[in-house]
């Protein structure tokens, strides 16, 4: 049609924010909570949207995916929880380190790729750690439109049990807490016995979590529609690659600690991207020419794709060998 | 500006007719002298002052009279509206996106005033000045999806999405283009196109099913597509088919122009905020041919267009009988004369239709 043609920008609309507390929740973990530069209101958000968080360090900029982990009915703020990760690739200690009360940040609109199934009749909640954040959301709206919810929530130990004091404060009767050091576990065969129909069960935490959930449910007869999940891929550090991207007619460098798609980016290449995370499927990327082998993290590509050579997500996979062209 | 809303019906005595604004304005869905299908998504995200692309929800000379067809579709048929439980948080999201793009993009028109969850709606060309609390059904007269959408024109699909596939799970649907919300509710994105010719083996539902899965919150988008009707006849359903179908038997060369009506839609796509559901508002707007052709850029390329389209889409696009009909008006508005690309008028730039002594003169 091309009414008004304009190019889509890649990833989500940008939210100009403040940084307007910085909170301390143990060791690990601290709050940041944002309030919009130009005084608006947020828009509102469905409970397990996440937003991506730009960080500008020095004269590289770091784009993290975080959960929003505020009540998704406060439009006068958005909040995140970060946990500091002293061996990745440093976007949370960024955070941690140089974010400030007062800073100005972007932030993406809101993208959603753990919604709550609005049919069920009651949902159950399994978090491991840091996976605690889209379930404060969950819980917020939740209790709002009157759902049925119980949350397990499995922690190293009471000190790094983020927001378990105010949680099983605000709800006793539906939050279990289990501490890795006494020995507790979730008893999730009898968990998922007891259930009434129309429940679905929703699990964040770390990939042996996640597929730990998903095999029992099966094993036990819960349709695949009915169980959840939410894994976010860091990408992980690899041995320096060269690509040719052949619609830009550039050859680029992937550096040991960045993404190939941070480092398309980095060369000034607009490839699209929603979550960077490998989950979401927008930046996909058909391969034209590979003389190597690809190490596929992500999970959206399915295994015929990741054997056929024809398609990487650079948000979070990378190459090893002679040469790689892609066609972007 | 202010808007002249007409008094005019689009049934029985069909007096619907377009203003020379109206005209101009056109969502003109042809910018080559060829049509094929194609996703043809572009943002959403304004357009030139004063088309139809320029507000989130357009509202025109014909808002008033469309809204009451509607409310006459809905009660001799209530199931034109149907939003199944699960639904009603993107009901909700619903009535907030059209309350305050329209209080913002019309404040002549239209007023929002928000304090907390106490909100009062003033619609002033209906005459409606309703406080409600938001989120709370029992202060509406009806769901918050019928209360909003019998204010706004166009069809309304909303889209439930769940493991990377959209369900037509709710809707307000009484000026389509022969698609039963009653038919389609609860189908996936696949069934519910499941009639259309041609595209399923060119891999357009794959492609549009994962574009509209990544619309994101704030980005909406918008594509046109078209058809033709006779009369200028908003509820052309299947529902009504044995009352309308009958009706495209009644062209004859004397009557195609002022009977023959362009219908063309303006597909918006709103990823909603609460709930994460699709919206996709399906705005109708007609155009009968006489009316067409008084752009004579229009009319050279509808010829052509029509001339050409495959038979596969012109049978499913219902007017593969009156096709020679067509053919023969459009034809004496085509001079062969070369046209300007993309979609708009150029009224000033294209040439008048050169009739056969122009021609001779020349």
């Amino acid at each position: 049609m091309s009414a008004a043609p304009q190019k889509a920008r890649a990833g989500a609309e940008k939210i100009d924010v403040i940084v307007s507390a910085v909170v301390p929740l143990n060791e690990l973990v601290t709050r940041f909570e944002f309030t919009r530069a130009d005084d608006k209101a947020f828009p509102p958000f469905s409970a397990g949207a996440h937003t991506v968080v730009e960080m500008r360090d020095g004269d590289r900029l770091r784009l993290n995916p975080y959960s929003l982990m505020s009540d998704p009915a406060d439009s006068s703020l958005y909040a995140i929880s970060v946990r500091r990760d002293d061996a990745g690739r440093g976007g949370s200690l960024f955070m941690h380190r140089s974010v400030k009360v007062g800073d100005r940040m972007k932030i993406s609109y809101p993208v959603n790729l753990f919604p709550l199934d609005l049919r069920g009749r009651k949902h159950v909640f399994l978090a491991g750690g840091i996976g605690i954040t889209p379930f404060m959301a969950m819980i917020a709206h939740l209790e709002r439109m009157g759902g049925a919810w119980e949350l397990h929530y499995a922690c190293r130990n009471e000190a790094l049990g983020t927001y378990v004091d105010q949680l099983t404060s605000r709800y006793p009767n539906k939050v279990h807490v289990y501490f890795d050091d006494r020995n507790q576990a979730i008893a999730l065969e009898d968990l998922l016995d007891g259930q009434p129909l129309g429940t679905h069960v929703y699990v964040c935490g770390p990939k042996g979590m996640i597929d730990w959930v998903h095999a029992t449910a099966a094993a036990h007869g819960w349709p695949d529609e009915n169980v959840h999940s939410e894994e976010f891929l860091a990408p992980q550090p690899g041995k320096p690659f060269e690509v040719r991207l052949c619609r830009s007619d550039i050859t680029i460098q992937v550096g040991e600690s960045e993404s190939l798609l941070e480092a398309m980016e980095r060369c000034g290449v607009d490839a699209p991207f929603l979550c960077r995370g490998g989950a979401c499927g927008q930046c996909e990327t058909d391969v034209i020419e590979a003389d190597g082998t690809f190490v596929h993290r992500d999970h959206w590509l399915d295994d015929e794709d990741h054997t056929s050579g024809k398609k990487i997500m650079p948000c979070v996979s990378r190459f090893v060998g002679k040469s790689l062209v892609l066609d972007r | 500006m202010t808007i002249q809303f007409n008094t005019e019906t689009f049934r029985d005595d069909y007096s619907f007719r377009n203003s020379d604004w109206a005209i101009k304005r056109f969502p003109f869905p042809f910018h080559e002298d060829s049509y094929m299908y194609s996703v043809n998504m572009e943002q959403h995200r304004g357009g030139p002052d004063g088309s139809v692309y320029e507000k989130r929800f357009d509202v025109d000379e014909h808002y008033v009279s469309e809204m009451q067809d509607r409310a006459i579709v809905l009660a001799d048929d209530p199931l034109r509206c149907q939003s199944l439980p699960h639904m009603t948080l993107a009901g909700w999201d619903t009535l907030e996106l059209i309350m305050v793009s329209k209080s913002e993009d019309y404040p002549d028109l239209f007023e929002l005033h928000r304090d907390g969850n106490r909100w009062r709606w003033i619609n002033k060309p209906m005459g409606i000045d309703h406080t409600f609390t938001f989120l709370d059904e029992t202060t509406l007269p009806c769901g918050p999806l019928e209360y909003i959408t019998r204010q706004a024109q166009g069809d309304y699909a909303v889209l439930d999405q769940r493991g990377d596939m959209l369900y037509m799970d709710a809707g307000m649907v009484t000026t389509q283009a022969d698609w039963s919300l009653d038919f389609d509710i609860g189908m996936d994105f696949f069934e519910w196109h499941a009639p259309v010719p041609l595209a399923h083996e060119m891999g357009i539902f794959k492609r549009a099913l994962k574009f509209l899965l990544n619309i994101q919150q704030g980005a909406p988008a918008r594509r046109l597509n078209w058809t033709m009707t006779v009369n200028p006849l908003l509820d052309t359903s299947p529902e009504n088919y044995h009352k309308w179908g009958i009706q495209k038997t009644s062209l004859t060369p004397e009557n195609v122009g002022a009977k023959q009506h362009l219908r063309v839609e303006l597909q918006t796509f709103y990823r909603l905020p609460r709930s994460n559901a699709l919206l996709f508002p399906i705005r109708c707007y007609l155009i009968a041919f006489q009316d067409l052709v008084s752009i004579p850029k229009w009319g050279r390329r509808l010829h052509r267009v029509v001339r050409d389209l495959p038979d596969e889409l012109a049978t499913y696009k219902g007017f593969i009988a009156n096709r020679p009909l067509m053919l023969d008006y459009l034809g004496r508005h085509d001079d062969g004369l070369p046209t300007s690309p993309g979609v708009w008028p150029d009224l000033d730039s294209e040439p008048p239709l050169q009739t056969q002594n122009d021609a001779r003169s020349r």
